[in-house]
């Protein structure tokens, strides 16, 4: 009777730490803040960044993508596609961003940017340029 | 029999997480920032409206504050805006369904500080404040008016209001009395009747005659505190005293509101909203025809004539960055609602979109439960509550009440908007 008692006492433990974790969660120590990386395989290297400063947590705002070669050579064709959310949350992004200007020089224009919660958001970038397609995942936190 | 090892620890763990969860520690560096955050003196300044060229226009708020209160119209005389929206109650009714000239689906929604925000209605079906209070005038059950009587009102008792605003007041000779897209069968006969270019010429008065109300509301905004007067407190560096101290009650329930309830993940910044839509798994009224929120108010807010990419907005289509870049579709929007601002929510019981929860205790019960959403997914994870972590959570909503002398007085019109 006792030990029952005890287990159930040790249930509730286990589930107050993991809802406290849950809910408290903060970002993985170790997490890839860089604004600028290698696609995954390796077929571009891009570059963000919010067009202003500061980037603030709640209105829509635009980002820069700069899209080179490996070798450091402007992509000026590329199709991008924008996805993203928050992976400890388990959603998507609050509004649906899209390229709208391509700047030359492999710049790239995405509008309608929002974050509308504190945490760690991924930025999810397909790019499509010269018959080859590859992505890459950016990090944020807010 | 003795209890494992194993056991008597994780007891011991569960004794610790429950007094920690129970006890008042002082307020950490992290939660600190969060406060500042939620702060009114970290409001920004009033979004402009670039598809309402009088939206800070002075004697356009002027005439938006007559129609507010204008029970001529509505089809009975005797329905204005603020029979709902009652300016002593924050501008809303403290009733679950509002009730116009019928009884409506859903609860009215209080006014202070709306102007920051993207998108009205629970589902956001109105991309800004103008097009948003064409809705209930010619709603059946709000105000049932129909779009020619509507403004053939103008042009009877506000015409030199008008012009002053708007320029000449289009000639309305020849039109019929009642005439309407939404009214009755014969109304909408009769609107059916009229040439593009008439209903044009009724439709830009109707556009204007929301763009005189925004301008109006624009003017209702947040007022300061019990919490404000604290986070500022923090903010400078002071300790909370007199006037700007919460209670050791009030401020585990602040804690509790920012870390582990996680209640600032949606109520956030200075109204305590993330402007966006969430399935919250609140129950559906039973009775009531199906309500699946912002799934179908996307389209809604598409074909609306009166939205920013319309004929009758005065911005450029690139200043329209809401409706261009929403969400159109997927799981996301089954059910969800507008997160609502918690200023002033303890004085505006009974609480969601259609009024299901009836007090503050019960609200917080339903997020500790996190219940399954009646269509699409809760975005809740349940969470353990203790009756004193329920009775924290309450006391600190409380704190979101004016202070000292604007204490019953909240948020009424006419004020400036703080920052001009
Ligand atoms: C019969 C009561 C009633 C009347 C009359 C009424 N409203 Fe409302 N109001 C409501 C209800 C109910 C909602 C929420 C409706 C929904 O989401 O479908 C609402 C929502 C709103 C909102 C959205 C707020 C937000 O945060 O999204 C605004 C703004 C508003 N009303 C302004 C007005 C104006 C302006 C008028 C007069 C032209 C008016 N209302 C007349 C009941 C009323
Ligand atoms: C996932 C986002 C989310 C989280 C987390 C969240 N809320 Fe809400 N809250 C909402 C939405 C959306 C509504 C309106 C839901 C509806 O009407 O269907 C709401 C409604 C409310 C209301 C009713 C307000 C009114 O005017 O009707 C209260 C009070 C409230 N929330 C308090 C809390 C508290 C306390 C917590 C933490 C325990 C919390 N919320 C966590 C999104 C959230
Ligand atoms: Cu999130």
């Amino acid at each position: 009777m006792k030990k029952l008692i005890y287990v159930l006492v040790a249930v509730v433990a286990l589930a107050v730490a993991f809802v406290g974790w849950r809910m408290t969660m903060s970002p993985p120590d170790d997490l890839d803040l860089a604004r600028s990386k290698p696609t995954q395989a390796g077929t571009f290297v891009v570059a963000v960044g919010p067009e202003s400063e500061p980037l603030l947590q709640g209105p829509l705002h635009s980002w820069i993508v700069t899209v080179t070669t490996p070798a450091g050579a402007p992509v000026d064709d590329a199709t991008i596609s924008v996805d993203g959310g928050m992976p400890q949350h388990g959603h998507g992004l609050p509004t649906a961003p899209a390229v709208t200007a391509a700047l030359g020089e492999g710049r790239y224009r995405i509008e309608g940017v929002r974050f509308n919660m504190g945490g760690w958001w991924e930025l999810k970038l397909a790019i499509a340029a010269g018959g080859a397609s590859d992505a890459v995942t950016f990090n944020l936190v807010m | 029999m003795r209890p494992s090892r194993l056991t008597t620890s994780l007891a011991a763990l569960a004794a610790v997480l429950l007094s920690a969860a129970c006890k008042p520690s002082s307020v950490t560096e992290e939660e600190a920032r969060i406060v500042a955050s939620l702060s009114l003196s970290a409001l920004p300044p009033l979004p402009a409206d670039p598809s309402n060229r009088v939206a800070d226009d002075p004697a356009a708020a002027a005439l938006g504050q007559a129609l507010f209160f204008d029970h001529d119209l509505s089809a009975d005389g005797a329905v204005s805006c603020a029979s709902c929206h009652q300016p002593t109650r924050r501008f809303q009714d403290g009733i679950a369904r509002a009730i116009g000239v019928g009884e409506a689906d859903r609860r009215t929604m209080p006014l202070e500080g709306v102007a920051w925000s993207p998108w009205q209605f629970w589902d956001g079906r109105a991309d800004s404040l103008w097009a948003q209070a064409l809705g209930p005038w010619e709603n059946p059950v709000e105000h049932g008016g129909n779009r020619v009587a509507l403004v053939r009102r103008v042009a009877s008792a506000y015409r030199a209001e008008y012009e002053s605003v708007f320029g000449p007041l289009p000639d309305l000779s020849g039109l019929p009395e009642n005439a309407g897209p939404f009214g009755s069968e014969t109304e909408r006969a009769a609107w059916a009747a009229l040439s593009n270019e008439e209903r044009t010429r009724v439709d830009r008065i109707f556009a204007d005659m929301g763009k005189a109300i925004a301008a109006f509301e624009r003017r209702i905004v947040p007022v300061e505190t019990r919490f404000d007067r604290f986070a500022d407190a923090l903010a400078a560096g002071r300790r909370p005293e007199g006037e700007t101290a919460l209670s050791d009650l009030e401020i585990e329930g602040l804690k509790l509101f920012v870390g582990k309830a996680a209640c600032v993940d949606c109520h956030n910044g200075p109204r305590l909203t993330d402007d966006h839509f969430h399935n919250t798994g609140v129950p559906a009224v039973p009775g009531l025809p199906e309500d699946r929120g912002r799934a179908t108010a996307v389209a809604r807010v598409l074909a609306d004539p009166f939205n920013c990419l319309g004929a009758f907005s005065d911005a450029a289509p690139g200043q329209c960055g809401e409706i261009r870049f929403m969400v159109k579709e997927g799981e996301e929007l089954e059910r969800a609602y507008k997160t609502p601002s918690l200023r002033g929510v303890a004085g505006r019981a009974p609480y969601m979109h259609s009024g299901q929860i009836a007090t503050l205790e019960v609200v917080v019960d339903h997020y500790s439960r996190a219940p399954e959403a009646p269509s699409g997914h809760t975005e809740l994870e349940p969470f353990v509550l203790t009756d004193r972590g329920r009775m924290a959570l309450v006391a600190f909503l409380r704190t979101l009440e004016p202070a000292g002398e604007e204490a019953g007085a909240a948020a009424l019109a006419g004020r400036a908007p703080s920052g001009s």
